[in-house]
């Protein structure tokens, strides 16, 4: 059981909650995730990456979009409502060392991710360059906080409203041609971009290091469920990664596997939608006649 | 065998308790194996497949005495020597054809705290009734005295009447026992070195308590309440249970005892990390471990389409891969889930096959069609990535392996194509790799199971494993063999412990 402590809303789709999780907030790293469950009983459990924690005060950040039911649920709940199951930290956390120059790529809300594992790089030493991206001018998120970590920061929209009007490959390839070439290359996003990210890169030989977001049950190793193709080999997400070899996955078998259970998804999220609509509309009609 | 209804069954067996019970002291061996063996009352097959509830239903008080009266009482009780907990069979069975059923309960919880689940999901064939002197004589293991079922009798006859008696603890020891993993191996090992008086916590990594009997069994054939039941107890008895609590992640090992202080480690993890055959298409949407499938269904409750969140492959036809118990709960579940048609691909043939005699038979009565000897070579996607057909081959039986069981050889040129849109893989697993990676010092073997020597004890001090992580893939039984040993391992260090500071407290008084 977990304690919503404060819940932002970052934008229309994106919220940041801090969870009361001393345990958690206590042994977990850089690129390591949680899974939570909203209803012990019919709920469903979703991994999501911990974009930050503070050991003291007990507590860990989160921060989601609401892309189904599940973070819709979440995105409901408030300051001091509990979140009845919270495991974690999962997954290995990010090999943190002085590679040299570092360019951090977050896309959309993989700059939650991002940020604490920039933030243990520039610790380390490195250089930082980040790109942040994102659709529109509301989705940028955590620019003032990369800033801060970043030698460099690069901000792009992907329809011009704010920064520069590019996709994150853009920059990414004009500091891959920078005479002082990346040593790494660190890409969080949706897997589309992490894919077009490593396509970047390839041809630079610069290694890149993704982090994947795959469909889990129990994050410990026991389902399989979040297997992907990384070079010849089968790998389980929640415990050989989350992070790997961004030339090295089979990001188009990993994007169907994303899909396998859309059709009900929606289905099932709608149902949610129309319930929640009818009870609202209950009670403005018993508003109006009283 | 045709199908014949609870009732037809106990009319029957009414009729022959009434012959027989008034002399059950004097009867002859030659009676005794004249009374026909009783047959587990079930849920009609069309019926069941459309439901999730109990397909065994139990015996009647009548049928379990008439089935206990078929026992000879013969002098070499074999069934004790292969019970691996070695529950005295013979004297409970006897207890049951007296119709002292709460003797019989006491008698079996002498050795075995679980007979609830034991009576139903124990390979009892290759176990107890294996050299039963009654199905010697027949000729057959088939005509062995049922002891899981009256096991399972008499544990439900207390269940029902809300007596379980909750096991006397000692006073407190101030000594702290850390259990990993609330499966069979860990339950065990907590209630046996709680009743010590040591402080007993139980770190499972789930929401629920139960392991392998949550999350894989299913309701059908182990039904959750009797989980529950046996958790409740352990509750009752002040067993601490820290649920949604990864050893490894959320504290490891190291930090349980020398930070959080626990005198000792129960490590019962289990084998969680699905195996898959590294084919062809293996990743395609649509093919999926039978642990995750169960989960799901489970666990995740999504055999309630209606009310869960967790989603589950609406499949029309599903094809599982593999011969043991998880398959056959797999293919079952599948049916129930409104699959219109359901394949079990194995290797080998029935006879090799590993899973109870029980499952096999009420799968086939369910219209599960078994393939064997064949196996999948690929699978094949359409152009959205989701599984369409298996590809597969078929194979003869040649010499026995090392496992004693004739090795499968596929027959050259001899593929075929099963239209399927589901395939749920259960050839087995390997063993969860989170302790291992995080604990240093603990040994394991080329497949990751925790070597322990004969007390259960790894080769860290004070640290004991016990069931799958140990085993690989074995059945509940054998976990709860194992939690027994270690949990006496533990007491007994423990005991010398508290005598050991006992004697040095005595000494620094007298000092």
């Amino acid at each position: 059981m977990s304690k919503i402590i404060k819940k932002e809303q970052l934008s229309e789709n994106v919220f940041l909650m801090i969870l009361d999780s001393p345990l958690i907030a206590k042994e977990r790293k850089a690129g390591q995730f949680i899974i939570l469950q909203i209803d012990p009983e019919y709920g469903e459990r979703i991994p999501l990456t911990i974009a930050d924690a503070d050991a003291e005060a007990g507590t860990i950040t989160i921060i989601f979009q609401v892309v189904g039911l599940t973070t819709d649920m979440l995105s409901r709940l408030n300051e001091g409502d509990d979140i009845p199951i919270l495991v974690g930290p999962l997954g290995k956390p990010t090999h943190i060392e002085k590679f040299g120059t570092v360019v951090c790529v977050g896309g959309g809300i993989g700059v939650a991710p991002l940020h604490p594992i920039a933030q243990a790089l520039k610790a380390a030493g490195n250089k930082v360059i980040t790109i942040i991206g994102a659709r529109t001018k509301e989705l940028v998120i955590l620019e003032d906080e990369m800033r801060k970590i970043s030698d460099e920061l690069i901000v792009c929209t992907d329809d011009g409203t704010y920064g520069r009007k590019a996709l994150v490959t853009e920059p990414l390839k004009e500091v891959c041609e920078r005479k002082e070439k990346p040593d790494m290359v660190i890409a969080i996003g949706p897997p589309i971009m992490m894919k077009f990210c490593s396509e970047t890169t390839r041809p630079y030989g610069i290694f890149t290091q993704v982090s994947l977001n795959t469909i889990m049950v129990d994050g410990t190793g026991m389902c399989g469920g979040c297997r992907v193709n990384v070079g010849n080999e089968v790998k389980f997400v929640c415990v050989d990664g989350p992070e790997f070899d961004g030339h090295l996955v089979d990001f188009d078998n990993m994007m169907m596997r994303l899909n396998a259970f859309v059709d009900i998804e929606k289905e099932k999220y709608k149902c949610y939608l129309d319930q929640i609509a009818e009870a609202k509309l209950k009670s403005q009609k018993a508003e109006v006649e009283q | 065998m045709n199908y014949r209804t609870p009732e037809e069954i106990e009319i029957e067996a009414r009729e022959l308790f009434s012959k027989y019970i008034s002399r059950v002291d004097e009867l002859k061996n030659k009676e005794r194996i004249a009374i026909p063996l009783q047959e587990m009352p079930t849920q009609a097959p069309e019926v069941r497949i459309h439901n999730l509830q109990e397909v065994a239903l139990g015996y009647t008080p009548e049928e379990a005495q008439l089935e206990a009266m078929r026992c000879i009482q013969c002098p070499t009780q074999p069934c004790v020597e292969d019970c691996p907990v070695h529950i005295d069979v013979p004297r409970f069975i006897d207890r049951i054809a007296h119709g002292k059923f709460q003797e019989a309960v006491d008698v079996i919880k002498e050795n075995s705290l679980l007979p609830a689940i034991c009576g139903r999901v124990c390979p009892q064939e290759v176990q107890c009734q294996s050299r039963c002197s009654v199905g010697k004589i027949f000729k057959t293991v088939d005509k062995a005295v049922s002891i899981g079922r009256l096991e399972r009798f008499v544990a439900d006859w207390e269940r029902e009447r809300g007596e379980i008696g909750v096991p006397e603890v000692k006073p407190d020891t101030g000594k702290k026992v850390a259990i990993v993993g609330g499966g069979p191996a860990g339950l065990v090992v907590a209630a046996d070195v709680r009743r010590e008086g040591h402080s007993v916590t139980i770190f499972e990594a789930f929401h629920k308590l139960g392991g392998v009997m949550r999350y894989g069994i299913p309701e059908f054939r182990l039904p959750n309440e009797i989980v529950d039941k046996e958790i409740e107890t352990l509750e009752k008895m002040g067993v601490e249970i820290r649920t949604n609590f990864v050893v490894g992640k959320t504290r490891t090992l190291d930090e349980l005892m020398n930070e959080d202080g626990y005198d000792a480690v129960f490590i019962g993890t289990g084998a969680g990390l699905p195996l898959f055959m590294g084919i062809e298409g293996e990743n395609l949407v649509g093919v999926v471990s039978a642990n995750e499938y169960l989960t799901r269904a489970n666990l995740m409750r999504a055999f309630e389409q209606d009310h869960a969140v967790t989603p589950i492959y609406r499949s029309k036809v599903v094809a599982v891969l593999g011969g043991g118990n998880v398959a056959m709960d797999a293919s079952r579940m599948a049916m129930r889930l409104g699959a219109e048609k359901v394949y079990v691909v194995y290797r080998r043939t029935r006879k090799e096959m590993p899973a109870r005699v029980e499952e096999v038979e009420h799968a086939m009565e369910e219209g599960i069609e078994f393939l064997f000897l064949s196996n999948a070579k690929r699978i094949l996607g359409d152009e959205k990535g989701r599984v369409r057909a298996m590809e597969c081959l078929r194979y003869e039986l040649g010499e026995p392996d090392e496992s004693g069981r004739r090795r499968p050889i596929p027959i050259e040129g001899s593929e075929f194509i099963l239209d399927v849109d589901t395939v749920i893989v259960a050839i087995g697993n390997g063993s969860n790799p989170l302790i291992s990676q995080t604990t240093k010092g603990i040994e394991t073997n080329k497949w990751g199971n925790i070597i322990t020597d004969e007390n259960q004890k790894t080769s860290m001090d004070r640290v004991y494993a016990g069931g799958d992580i140990v085993l690989g893939a074995a059945t509940v039984i054998l976990a709860m063999g194992e939690g027994r040993t270690a949990a006496a391992a533990i007491n007994k260090m423990l005991a010398e412990e508290i005598e050991k500071e006992k004697q040095q407290l005595e000494e620094a008084r007298k000092n």
